[in-house]
This record gives structure tokens, C-alpha cells and sequence, in this order.
């Protein structure tokens, strides 16, 4: 676009009278940019000279003013590029001119005294100019080939749910499952927890009734002992092939190279050619990820629900509860499929067990952990089972020893409708022994509720093990990404497909790709048929959004990608590498290949690129670099002593806020330091620091979002990466003869803003005592 | 999001509630790409969690989710937002409603730029609601600092007075209007959700408890707001009564909930709740002792067994498995002395702590006024789905007691519930 600027600047909320409107005006003037001021830009009057002059074919404004995060929709003009200048929270609301004085006419006139308060905003309209002069208005990217169909992996109450909800939505679904028929593993149970309120009685399996109604919905189609052998491709156009299990084939999914085969026999790393045949050999029999399958059927996204497995307990373990030793000892899961099949009885004689003991956790004395992969639904469980023992003996007995019933919300209902039947006792305990006692067993409990030591006869035992996600013995999902087959960080969640993301629950790193119900999270069937409904939605938001061009959370909307420029690429992988989210693919030389809609926008791969050839339209490295250079950088032949230039680059999502709150509070910090918003600090790439470094700034840091297993990143690892790439920029400086301390990062949470005033006059302290940069004047 | 307060649209979602809740359902449904009123009875959105220092597990802010769903309603055209509304009447069937929502005055327009200018001289001082009562602020107020809409409102109790002319004349931007009147606007929708969350249970009915009576007995959600950084006492814990560093501290689960003279039902949130607050102690006071007294923690699940294995490993924090009996004060101390029967050995324990802190429950709003829509609820006032019929969805605590997470994740499913109901009508 042919690009006509304008510069407009707000006298409003104290700007105007803390600046000196007729210097800041100069800037503009000085490159031929026709800048106007105003009392009050947001106002009517203001915004209707902005539409005039838009009218009159200003299509890239610099609007300094307040922050970007208010009067959002004030300054929003459809088709111009707009840059927001900080001058309210940033400058005048935390900078007042009581600590930062204006000058004397005489003053202004000598090499002493400078204002720095005016410098900052200068400096803050020379950014802006320089920023709007290297963007450009995105475009959508759109797919040449696109699927609306959605594919539900696992045909549980949880997929088949998911399908329905979907299908009902307007929308083509295939379910696959792996299992010759649908249902999972509420197949093999006799009844369910209660669905709905009261919550107080089984209810028959709704799974029956699933089946019947997914086979009479026109817009699903199940494909049984069927499971994903890939899935290639990105949302909106995932290309999935489908196989039988056990089935072998070359477009099953490569797996990528364990770390030490990326090395040769000296430690040395592989050039990308030998590590791609080294990958190829190992993965022998199947074809490359970028290899798509041409009978691959075409999906826009995917629904994870494969679901769960009962826990299956290792040789010994548990042996002093007499498991694998005591054929009546059983897990949940094993009790369920003898109370399917109908009347209880007990594994060693086929006699009726009608007494039977819950275990609800393998622990003692200070452990009272329930078992691995339990969660509330174990507690519920030990409860249903209780009641199938009252259900098939009349005078039945139900133990139930527990270190915490575990019954949340409303499934407390449920617990209590089980105490008013006299036949189940439910009581904590620690459960010390399970033995043998004649034909039957001997359960010894202390620290109950009935007593100091207790000991039960019983006829069978039940131990509450867990739901294991499928995802711990293997990915499912089967991604033909560069990245892996599987989704990432999986071990936090104790390989269970959980989001990291309290707010955000169907983030999974894998744009398109929506896990819920057991896989993510022990759950009832109620909560899984909620989650399969989220899931559901998500998939068709992620469906729309791929058609209209615009990225899925958190960058919702945003139409830009990120733009390589290939010819520059020296095939080193950090971004296929780095990618949060696994967008890129490389190809046998290295050459990354985007895959746009996987992408969230992050721009950690602009940030990861030693070549810098990655870009976005509105965000790029010439735009930020602009920017960096756009910073005055007084030295001695200007001023007697002049003040420091820091250069700060603050994560957008929660320190840039949180800086808005501290100008709220006006509380104050050094002038010295300037302020760049980036996407991501993953997106920081180290040329914009030694590019400041060199053109004589005293000093940069990053200030972004904590990392670590409760990370607060809204891309996952970006501040991480960032991390790690400030260290290696430290051997850069070093070289450079530049202390390292010149380049800090700093973790902040959103609600931290109190701290960044410190933060911030602390490095700028630490800078002045390293005294000013050697390179600075050159 | 715009504040465009004009022609009603057909294809179009009603969420009322601006909660976590609300707040994802409203967004999620409008980023599949349909438009969304979203009706906060607040003059700001974010509701309950707004409230909260830090989220379990993680310890981290809410306020880091709420501005990126700021973010996306920010740069949403489908969503339009009222606070400070009311819906009054819902008439029709599912795909086709009436509804009628009240707005209040909040004498304060889109020309303020929250510089603060009418708090400066407004003189008349009103409780915070947003503190629970235990902050004075300006009648002219912004109620907290990452509020949305970012924009001032004016108490109606200085409506007419001197105060209410010295904020108008205060502004320099024209932004007070001391005409706006309450009005109604109604509007067409294919589909509603109801996510009207919760209020914690009031605890001065729990008579033994001594909240009201004892100035050291506060509420989980009080300490919330005192661990805030910009609570009440900007994130320091003290005493209530002397404003004393915290030696020892008790935690009273239950406080109302598991209860039939109260809150039958468990209210879920409670004991994760209070072992994220025994971690706020232990980062104030490394030597406080911190009692803990519940009928059974409820931390399933891997993620919270881990975060409750941390806390048991603190030697100065006391697991004490009992219902809470009783809670005194000794007037010249103004210790609390908790009283309750350990469950295991049966002996009673008195223990005496400086403060102790009522881990009350949550009550559906429903349960004090029912909604003005057919709707039907569970004897607590949880409103109950009806998917064979649809049109009228609950999302979050307003259907049972739920944490972050699982509201999130049933209000993202609503959002599908509702869009739904639009396709299929």
C-alpha cells in the first residue's frame, strides 16, 4: 500500500501539560510528516479530525496517546495501519515532573542539564514513525484444499459424544475406534455414577443408547477396528490415514531421532542431509512426514478422546494388600467385569462374595495419596461398586476404607445417599494388610473411624487403582509433525493430555487437535460429555477460523503469519526446532516448511532464526529493529554527562499490562529506559539486542512471563527459550569485551506490577555502575 | 467489542454473567463467529475470580487469564457488552426469545479516561464491594485497576448531593453524565446461558463458627482479598483486630458446606482453596503455624494430590481430621480457640490460634432470587440443563459447584449448547 502518514498527538490526561507539544511536534515535522495535536484525541472532535484526515487518504497513523489497551475501538480505522504511542501510562502517568523536571530556558541552552522526561517521549514518537514505516496490513492465509469435517479419535462415551454434539452443530464427523465395536470401557460396566441431579441412583449405561443414536445421525461415520496410522498436514486440511491396528504400513508415523543418534561417533552434530538419512534409516519401512498419503482422507480437525485403561498393577506391587497373590484381591476394573457379568462372586471358587472390602489408597501412616491416576471418580466408584454388593445379597457387606472420600460438588449426594443403607460402612483407614483367612481374606486397617486397630473378613477385596491415559503407552494421535508424533509436556500431567492453562483448558500445544475425557483428567461420564462438548466446539472454532484466515487463541483474529524468505536459509531447524506449537516441518535438507494454520503467532521463530528471514506483516525484525534504532543515544559530545539508553523488551500479554497499571498508580521508575512490546519474548531474536548494544545503548532486558512446570506463557515456552538464548548471547558480549550483565531477563506475573518499578531502577543502577557503553558515540 | 446499545440481531447468544464462566462462553461462541451479548450485573466483568490473589494450583494471578479474554473481547466485533444489566424478563421459546435487560446508571460515559480527577475530589467514601467490605473507597471509583471497561462509576448514593457536581466538575473530558437514567433494552436471541455463578455463603449464619461475633474469624474469600496486591492491605496478612504479624493461623473446612442446616452439597473449591491459602501464610510467615481442620481434603486427581503432598511436607502446617464443633474468643487476647472432635482418635482438641479463617462455601446466586426466565433448579437453586429441550443453557457454578478448570470447561461446551440451538432451530 501507498503510505501516507500522519502523526497525532493527545494533550489529554496530563499530557500536554507535562510536554513541551511544540519539540514533540518537531520530530514529525522534521521527516515531512504532517502531525496535529488535540485536547482530547479520544473525544468526538478528536476522532472525527482522525476520520477526516483518513478520509483524505491518511492511511498510516502514529496515534501517541494512551495505551493500546484502552480505546481499542476509539482508534481502531478498518485498512489503516495505527500505531499506539504510550505517552500517558508510559510517560507522563509514570514520570511525574515533580521528579523529573522540565528545563530552564537557561538550562536548555547547556551541555549539563537535559529533561529527560521530554527525551522519552520523543524517543517513544520516533518508534512509532519507525515501526509504521516498516509494517504492512495482513493478508489471511488461506488453504488451497479445505476440510470442515471433524475426526473424533476413540469411540467412547466421550467421542461418540463429542461426534454427536458436532454433527448436531452441522457438521460431517467420523469416529474411529480401535475396538471392534463402539462404547470403550463403559462396555464393560454393569451401571453408572447418576448423570444429573439428585445424583443419588445408578442409572443403566447411557453408552447403549450413544451407540443407537450415532448410527441414526446421517453425518457420522464410524469406522471400527480403525485407528490413525498419521496425521499429516494442519488444520482445516489434516490428511489423516487411517489403518487396523497391528496393521504395518509405510505411511505409519515416523517417530523423530532419539537425541544420541544426532550425533556422530566424535559427539559432533549431523549435518541436516545425514540426520535426515539417519532418521529415514531409522524409520525404516516408513515414508517421511512430508510424504503425504494420497489416499489420506482430508479433516480441518481432530478430536482426541481415546481415552482410558485401568491401572495394571506391577508384579508386587501392592503385595501387602495380597494383590497377585490372593486371587480375590482385585482392581476396580476387574470387579466391575465380574459384576457385569452378574452376580458377585469371587475369583478362586466361583462362591458369592458378599462381603467385599474398597480400598481406597495403598498407603499408610503419613501417605494418604489415593492410587496413581485416581481422582474423585475412584472414590465415586468404590461407592457404585459398594452398592452392587447391597444390590445382589440382601444382607451384603460393603466396606469402604479411605483416607479421604473424594466425592466433590454435587457427587456428594450420592456419597450421602450411601449412608443411610446399613449395609455399607464406609470409614477412613489406612489399610495395612490384606491376608488369607481360611477360604476367605482378612483386612487389617488402623487409625479408623471404628476403632484404633479393626480388622474385616471379607470374601473379596477391591483396590481403587486408576485411569491411566492411553497417551502413556502411546502418542494415538500420531502427528506426522518434525516435532514428534505426540503432544508435548505430556509428563507434567503424569502423561495424561491436560492443558498447563487453568483458564485456558483446551490448549494442548497442537493447534486443531482437542483432547478430552479420560485422556486428559480421571473424569465421570458427566464431565467427559461436558469436555467432549468444549472439545467439539473448539474443533469447529478452529475450523472457522482456519477459513476465515485468522489465528485460534491466544492471538484470536490475528490475520498475521509468519513470511520466511528462503533463499536466505542456511536449514539450521531452531525454528522447526523451537515452535511452541510444532507449525513447522523441515524437509530432507533442512528446509523449514510452514504449515500456517498450526501456527498461533507467537513469532518464536522470528525470534529462534540466526538468519532472521522470518517475519510477520505487522511484526517483524526490521520493525522492531527500526525501532531499537530509532532511540536517540546522547553521548558525551552532546551532554557533560549524559544519561544511560536502556532498551526493555516487555512480553505484550502480561508485563506490558502490568506496566499500564504502574503508570495507573503513578508510581515512577527511571526515565532512561525504553519500553518495545513484543508478541512473546520467544519472539525476541538477539540481533535487536546487539543491535542496541552497538549502536551504544548501555543496556537490555527482558521482562516476560515465568517459566518452568507452572508456566505462565501464553506460547508455552517462549519465555523459556528466551532464557536460554540470553545466556548464549552472554558468550557474544563477552567477545564483544561488554560485560554480561548489560543483558538480563527478568520473570513477572501480571499481578506483579508493584515489582517492576524495582526491577527496572535496579538494572539501570546496575548499568550506571558499569558506566556507559564503550561503543556508544560510534 | 463495542458498547453499541442499538438494533437487536437474530442469529444471536445471550450470556449472562461476566465470571470466568460467562466470560468463556461468550468469547468461545463468538470466535466460532457468532454474535454474543454478554449481561454483567457488575460495572466491570471478571466477576468471583477478579476477587482471587492466586488460582490452585499453579499460584498464578487470575488477572493473567482475564486480560487475555479482555484481549479477545477487545478485538471481537461480535461481542457486545453491558455492565452494570440486569436481565429483567426472558419470554419465548428455544431459537426465538425476548429478552428485556435493565441497565443501571453508571453516570460516568466513554469519554473517561480514567484519570481519576472525580475521585480526587469526590468526598463522600462508600464500602468497597470488590473488598468485601473491608475497604473504604471514593464514591467516584474505578473498582479495580485491570478493570473492563477501563472507566470510572459513580456510587448512586451521591446522585443529587454536592459531591456527585464537584466529580462532574472535576472532569475535564465531559465524561460525568448525573442525567443517565436506568432504561431498558430489549433484545432478540436464538439462545441464552446462564452463568450466574456464585456468592460465597454467608457465614454469620453458621452460628458456632463466631464470624460477626469475633473480629479474628474472616472468610477464605476475605483472606483473598487481603492477599491481593491490590487488596485492602496491598497483599500483607495480618490480624484483624491489631494488625499483628501471624504467629498461627486455623483453617475451618466445611464452614457451612456438607451441612444440612446449610449447604448440603460439597462446594468443591474449599480444600484446595485452603491449602492455596496455607502456601499465602507460609510466604508471609515462614514460622506460622498453620492448623487445618477438615472432614476429608478433597485434592483428586494427580495435579492436586501434588500440590497437598507439598503442603503436608511443611512441618508447621497440622492436618487435624475433624468436623469443627465450635469456635470461641478470648476476650482479652482476641485468640480463637477452634474446637473440634478428631474423627480418627476421638478426642476433642482445643486449639487456640491468633486467627482462623472460615472456609465458607459457595451458594448459587440463583438460591436468593431465582432467575426471571423459565428455568429449573435443584433444591439449592443450581439451575439443572435441559439438553432434550435447549435454548437455555447453565455454564459453571451456576449448575454445581465447579473449580476454574471444570468451569472452563463446561462453559466452553455451553458456548456449543447454544450455537446449537441456533443451527437447529
Amino acid at each position: 500500500m501507498d503510505k501516507k502518514y500522519g502523526v497525532y498527538i493527545c494533550e489529554g490526561c496530563g499530557i500536554g501539560d507535562a510536554l513541551d507539544m511544540k519539540a514533540l511536534c518537531e520530530i514529525p515535522e522534521e521527516e515531512g510528516v504532517p502531525v496535529k495535536t488535540h485536547p482530547v484525541l479520544c473525544g468526538k472532535d478528536g476522532v472525527a479530525l482522525l476520520k477526516k484526515d483518513i478520509e483524505e487518504g491518511t492511511n498510516t497513523l502514529v496515534i501517541a496517546a494512551c495505551s493500546r489497551r484502552v480505546n481499542f475501538d476509539v482508534f481502531r480505522f478498518d485498512g489503516c495501519i495505527v500505531d499506539r504511542v504510550n505517552l500517558r501510562e508510559q510517560v507522563v502517568w509514570s514520570h511525574p515532573r515533580s521528579e523529573f523536571p522540565a528545563l530552564t530556558e537557561e538550562q536548555k541552552e547547556d551541555d549539563e542539564h537535559y529533561d529527560r522526561l521530554e527525551m522519552l517521549a520523543q524517543d517513544y514518537i520516533r518508534m512509532g514513525m519507525a515501526r509504521v514505516e516498516k509494517i504492512d496490513l495482513p493478508a489471511p492465509y488461506k488453504l488451497d484444499n479445505f476440510s470442515r469435517k471433524i475426526l473424533v479419535i476413540g469411540g467412547g462415551v466421550t467421542g461418540m459424544s463429542a461426534a454427536l454434539d458436532a454433527a448436531k452443530t452441522g457438521f460431517d464427523v467420523t469416529i474411529i475406534e480401535k475396538n471392534a465395536v463402539l462404547g470403550g470401557n463403559a462396555n464393560n460396566w454393569r451401571k453408572q455414577l447418576p448423570l444429573k441431579s439428585p445424583y443419588e441412583q445408578l442409572t443403566p449405561p447411557v453408552v447403549a443408547q450413544m451407540i443407537q443414536e450415532v448410527a441414526s445421525t446421517s453425518n457420522i461415520t464410524v469406522k471400527t477396528e480403525t485407528m490413525a496410522a498419521r496425521i499429516a498436514g494442519e488444520p482445516g486440511n489434516f490428511i489423516v490415514t487411517l489403518k487396523k491396528p497391528g496393521e504395518k504400513m509405510e505411511f505409519d508415523v515416523p517417530y523423530p531421532l532419539p537425541d544420541e543418534m544426532k550425533v556422530d561417533d566424535k559427539g559432533k552434530e549431523l549435518t541436516a542431509e545425514q540426520l535426515h538419512e539417519k532418521f529415514m534409516e531409522y524409520n525404516q519401512g516408513k515414508n517421511d512426514i512430508l510424504k503425504i498419503d494420497p489416499k489420506g482422507e482430508a479433516f480441518g480437525a481432530v478430536i482426541l478422546a481415546a481415552g482410558w485403561r485401568p491401572y495394571r498393577p506391577k508384579e508386587g506391587e501392592f503385595s501387602h494388600l495380597g494383590y497377585g497373590e490372593l486371587p480375590d484381591v482385585v482392581t476396580n476394573a476387574q470387579f466391575e467385569e465380574i459384576a457385569k457379568k452378574g452376580k458377585i462372586i469371587r475369583p478362586s471358587d466361583g462362591k458369592e462374595a458378599s462381603s467385599v472390602v474398597f480400598i481406597q489408597s495403598p498407603g499408610a501412616g503419613d501417605d494418604d495419596a489415593d492410587f496413581e491416576y485416581a481422582g474423585s471418580v475412584t472414590s465415586l466408584v468404590a461407592l457404585k461398586q459398594a452398592k452392587y454388593v447391597r444390590e445382589d445379597f440382601p444382607e451384603g457387606k460393603a466396606f469402604v476404607f479411605y483416607q479421604h472420600m473424594r466425592t466433590p460438588g454435587l457427587s456428594e449426594n450420592f456419597y450421602k445417599s450411601l449412608q443411610q443403607d446399613p449395609g455399607i460402612f464406609m470409614t477412613k483407614g489406612e489399610v495395612t494388610q490384606v491376608s488369607k483367612n481360611g477360604n476367605g481374606l482378612i483386612v487389617e486397617a488402623e487409625n479408623t473411624l471404628l476403632g484404633e486397630k479393626v480388622q474385616v473378613k471379607a470374601d473379596m477385596v477391591v483396590l481403587g487403582t486408576g485411569m491411566v491415559p492411553v497417551t502413556k503407552d502411546d502418542p494415538v494421535v500420531n502427528l506426522a509433525y518434525r516435532q514428534g508424533p505426540g503432544f508435548r509436556d505430556n509428563a507434567i500431567f503424569q502423561d495424561y493430555a491436560d492443558s498447563n492453562f487453568i483458564c485456558f483448558p483446551y490448549e494442548t500445544q497442537r493447534t486443531g487437535i482437542y483432547a478430552a475425557g479420560g485422556i486428559r483428567r480421571a473424569l465421570t461420564v458427566e464431565e467427559s460429555m461436558e469436555d467432549a462438548s468444549g472439545a467439539a466446539l473448539k474443533a469447529i472454532q478452529c475450523i472457522n477460523s482456519a477459513n476465515r484466515g485468522v489465528s485460534v487463541h491466544p492471538r484470536s483474529g490475528d490475520m498475521t503469519f509468519p513470511d520466511f524468505f528462503f533463499q536466505r536459509c542456511t536449514q539450521c531447524k531452531r525454528c522447526t526446532e523451537e515452535c511452541p506449537f510444532g507449525a513447522l516441518d523441515d524437509d530432507e535438507k533442512g528446509t523449514p516448511k510452514p504449515n500456517p494454520t498450526r501456527c498461533r503467532r507467537c513469532g518464536t521463530c522470528m525470534g529462534a532464526c540466526p538468519e532472521r528471514i522470518i517475519g510477520f506483516a505487522d511484526y517483524n525484525i526490521d520493525s522492531v529493529g527500526s525501532m531499537v534504532k530509532s532511540i536517540e543515544v546522547p553521548s558525551e559530545d552532546d551532554y557533560d554527562e549524559p544519561p544511560m539508553r536502556i532498551l526493555g523488551l516487555i512480553c505484550e500479554n502480561d508485563a506490558y499490562p502490568a506496566l499500564d497499571i504502574v503508570g495507573l498508580n503513578r508510581i515512577s521508575y527511571s526515565a532512561d529506559v525504553r519500553f518495545i512490546p513484543v508478541r512473546c519474548l520467544g519472539s525476541v531474536n538477539v540481533i535487536w539486542i546487539k543491535d542496541a548494544l552497538s549502536q551504544g545503548l548501555d543496556g537490555v532486558f527482558l521482562l516476560g512471563c515465568k517459566h518452568g512446570d507452572d508456566y505462565q506463557c501464553h506460547f508455552v515456552k517462549g519465555s523459556e527459550l528466551a532464557e536460554v538464548r540470553m545466556k548464549k548471547i552472554g558468550e557474544a558480549l563477552s567477545s564483544l569485551a561488554l560485560e554480561n550483565e548489560r543483558v538480563a531477563q527478568f520473570q513477572i506475573a501480571i499481578d506483579e506490577y508493584d515489582k517492576i518499578p524495582q526491577i527496572v531502577n535496579d538494572f539501570v543502577e546496575l548499568i550506571e555502575d558499569l558506566g556507559p557503553n564503550p561503543f556508544k558515540g560510534f | 467489542m463495542t458498547e453499541d446499545r442499538g438494533a437487536p440481531a437474530s442469529e444471536s447468544i445471550m450470556v449472562v454473567g461476566g465470571g470466568i464462566s460467562g466470560l468463556t462462553t461468550a468469547i468461545e461462541a463468538a470466535e466460532v463467529g457468532y454474535e454474543v451479548f454478554l449481561v454483567e450485573k457488575n460495572p466491570y466483568l471478571g466477576g468471583r475470580v477478579s476477587q482471587l490473589n492466586q488460582y490452585f494450583p499453579k499460584l498464578c494471578p487470575p488477572s493473567c487469564g482475564l486480560e487475555i479474554n479482555f484481549r479477545r473481547i477487545k478485538d471481537n466485533p461480535n461481542i457486545k457488552v453491558f455492565t452494570l444489566a440486569e436481565v429483567e424478563k426472558v419470554t419465548g421459546t428455544p431459537g426465538n426469545y425476548d429478552v428485556s435487560i435493565k441497565l443501571a446508571p453508571r453516570y460516568v460515559n466513554e469519554n473517561c479516561t480514567c484519570c481519576g480527577d472525580c475521585a480526587a475530589v469526590c468526598e463522600t467514601e462508600i464500602d468497597s464491594d470488590y473488598d468485601l467490605g473491608m475497604k473504604q473507597i471514593k464514591a467516584a471509583y474505578q473498582p479495580f485497576e485491570m478493570a473492563f471497561p477501563a472507566r470510572y462509576v459513580l456510587s448512586p448514593k451521591i446522585i443529587g448531593t454536592e459531591d456527585a457536581m464537584r466529580c462532574k466538575e472535576a472532569c475535564k473530558y465531559d465524561a460525568i453524565d448525573l442525567e443517565m437514567e436506568t432504561n431498558t433494552v430489549n433484545l432478540k436471541v436464538g439462545s441464552l446461558v446462564w452463568a450466574t455463578g456464585w456468592d460465597p455463603y454467608d457465614a454469620s449464619k453458621i452460628d458456632n463458627l463466631g464470624f460477626g461475633q469475633y473480629e479474628n474469624v474472616i472468610t477464605n474469600m476475605m483472606l483473598e482479598r487481603l492477599a491481593s496486591p491490590n487488596g485492602p492491605t496491598k497483599g500483607t496478612i495480618q490480624r484483624p483486630s491489631d494488625s499483628k504479624d501471624i504467629e498461627s493461623i486455623g483453617f475451618v473446612q466445611c464452614a457451612g458446606s456438607r451441612d444440612e442446616n446449610h449447604l448440603p452439597y460439597c462446594s468443591y473449591i474449599c480444600c484446595m482453596a485452603s491449602l492455596k491459602h496455607a502456601t499465602y501464610i507460609r510466604e508471609r510467615y515462614p514460622d506460622a503455624k498453620i492448623y487445618i481442620f477438615y472432614i476429608d481434603l478433597r485434592a483428586p486427581g494427580y495435579r492436586y494430590e501434588k500440590f497437598y503432598k507439598r503442603i503436608k511436607e511443611d512441618p508447621n502446617v497440622f492436618f487435624i481430621k475433624g468436623k469443627v464443633a465450635e469456635v470461641s474468643e478470648d476476650p482479652k487476647t482476641k485468640n480463637i480457640t477452634v474446637v473440634a472432635e478428631n474423627a480418627v482418635t476421638g478426642e476433642k482438641v482445643h486449639q487456640t490460634v491468633e486467627m482462623a479463617v472460615l472456609a465458607t462455601g459457595m451458594q448459587p446466586t440463583a438460591a436468593s432470587a431465582k432467575l426471571p426466565a423459565e428455568l429449573t433448579y435443584t433444591e439449592d437453586g443450581f439451575i439443572i440443563n435441559d439438553f432434550e429441550k435447549g435454548g437455555m443453557f447453565a455454564a459453571g457454578c451456576a449448575n454445581k459447584p465447579a473449580d476454574v478448570v471444570s468451569s472452563n470447561q463446561n462453559a466452553t461446551g455451553m458456548a456449543l449448547k447454544a450455537i446449537q440451538t441456533l443451527v437447529n432451530r
